[in-house]
């Protein structure tokens, strides 16, 4: 017993060494929200191309779908942008745009330039739905099922692994049920 | 070196704080000591005329210096002050809601503003937030199961330290207690095994 007792500092040592290393990989930007596994808020936002008229999550009910957060300044949503158009492509499920905190006009220019992969754009030009919505930091992306339920939440540009790995199967599943 | 001459740089810093601090206290607002960066001389007008608010928030404003009875919106301005202070700015996640410029923080602002304005109490407008961005933006975390730990840890990794320190204390004081008896014990023992044997002798 005695003879181990130099073991007491080395112990505690490699303790400390692996509490602080497993911290190295967490990202302190990324919150998770705890939006997931409530039911989507129901803030009606209004449409982009008709700012007259609202839009409102209950209408995507009975479907599993994707709400994208994005904005024309936001350097990430050009990064993730030809992901998206790509998704919307192989047609896995509706996706829909929250232009955020952007002139009206300036979105509609980046959809006609880049392309808009979203079934509908709406348009947050206060930043009150995003609130809502849990929103801190645009890209983010949100996986919403056929009950109105978020299930997921992604921050920052959606990759081909992210949704390859995490929410293509989810949506699937989703979808299934 | 003197003493005296030791002393010459602990004044010097000394004077230098009294001096940045009676200049903060000229041109910074009340309440903004902990703003990220001193206002230019050109914006420190500016700057005492908004207190806590950057953006043009009309409620944000100082109340005029003709109403002399305390308003609800006095009141309210000393809430939303607490609050944006206990509130943390999810963007520059070190900054506090008053303290941040994000756009976050302004949108976030302007809602506890509302809702402040709406009627609700302060523990609502913080369920409000911690409902949509969780208990990251409290600067004060609840005490709940998951953390316990966080706020109790201290105080027990100090009873550890103190259970320790008094474990040590007793062993050197019962090693130093052997050693005084030690120091003695020997002469009493062979004194007895020397009168042991002397009996032995006179017996045999």
């Amino acid at each position: 017993m005695r003879s181990l007792k130099f073991l007491i500092p080395l112990v505690i040592a490699l303790g400390i060494g692996w509490f602080l290393y497993a911290g190295l990989g967490n990202n302190p930007l990324e919150i998770p929200s705890p939006l997931v596994g409530k039911t989507a808020p129901a803030t009606p936002i209004a449409l982009l191309n008709e700012p007259d008229r609202t839009w409102s999550p209950e209408q995507m009910k009975g479907k599993v779908w994707l709400l994208n957060v994005w904005g024309s300044w936001c350097s990430g949503c050009q990064v993730e942008h030809p992901v998206l158009l790509d998704l919307a492509r192989q047609n896995v499920a509706p996706i829909v745009g929250l232009a955020w905190k952007d002139r009206p006009q300036a979105s509609k220019d980046w959809l006609a330039k880049l392309g808009d992969p979203y079934v509908l754009n709406v348009s947050d030009q206060t930043g009150k739905a995003a609130i809502d919505w849990g929103v801190y930091g645009a890209p983010e992306t949100f996986v919403i099922d056929k009950a109105g339920v978020i299930r997921d939440k992604h921050i920052g540009p959606l990759t081909p692994e992210v949704l390859a790995g995490r929410l293509v199967p989810l949506m699937r599943r989703l979808q299934a049920q | 070196m003197s003493p005296v001459r030791a002393l010459r740089p602990l004044a010097a810093l000394t004077f230098a704080c009294a001096v940045s601090l009676s200049a903060a206290a000229t041109t910074a607002p009340p309440g903004g000591a902990a703003a990220p960066s001193p206002p230019a001389a050109g914006t420190a007008a500016q700057a005492t005329a908004a207190p806590a608010v950057p953006s043009a928030t009309p409620a944000a404003m100082p109340p005029a210096p003709s109403s002399a009875t305390p308003s609800v919106s006095a009141e309210a301005e000393r809430r939303y002050k607490v609050l944006s202070e206990e509130l943390r700015c999810l963007v520059c996640q070190n900054q506090t809601l008053a303290d941040s410029n994000a756009d976050l923080a302004v949108d976030l602002r302007n809602q506890v503003h509302e809702l402040i304005a709406s009627g609700r109490s302060d523990e609502q407008i913080k369920s409000y937030l911690v409902e949509r961005y969780g208990d990251f933006v409290l600067y004060r975390p609840p005490v709940q199961r998951n953390t316990l730990l966080l706020w109790f840890g201290p105080f027990a990794l100090l009873l550890v330290g103190v259970l320790i320190w008094w474990l040590v204390q007793r062993r050197s004081g019962a090693a130093r207690a052997a050693g005084v008896a030690e120091a003695a014990a020997p002469a009493a023992r062979t004194d007895d095994a020397a009168l042991r044997r002397a009996r032995a002798l006179l017996d045999e």
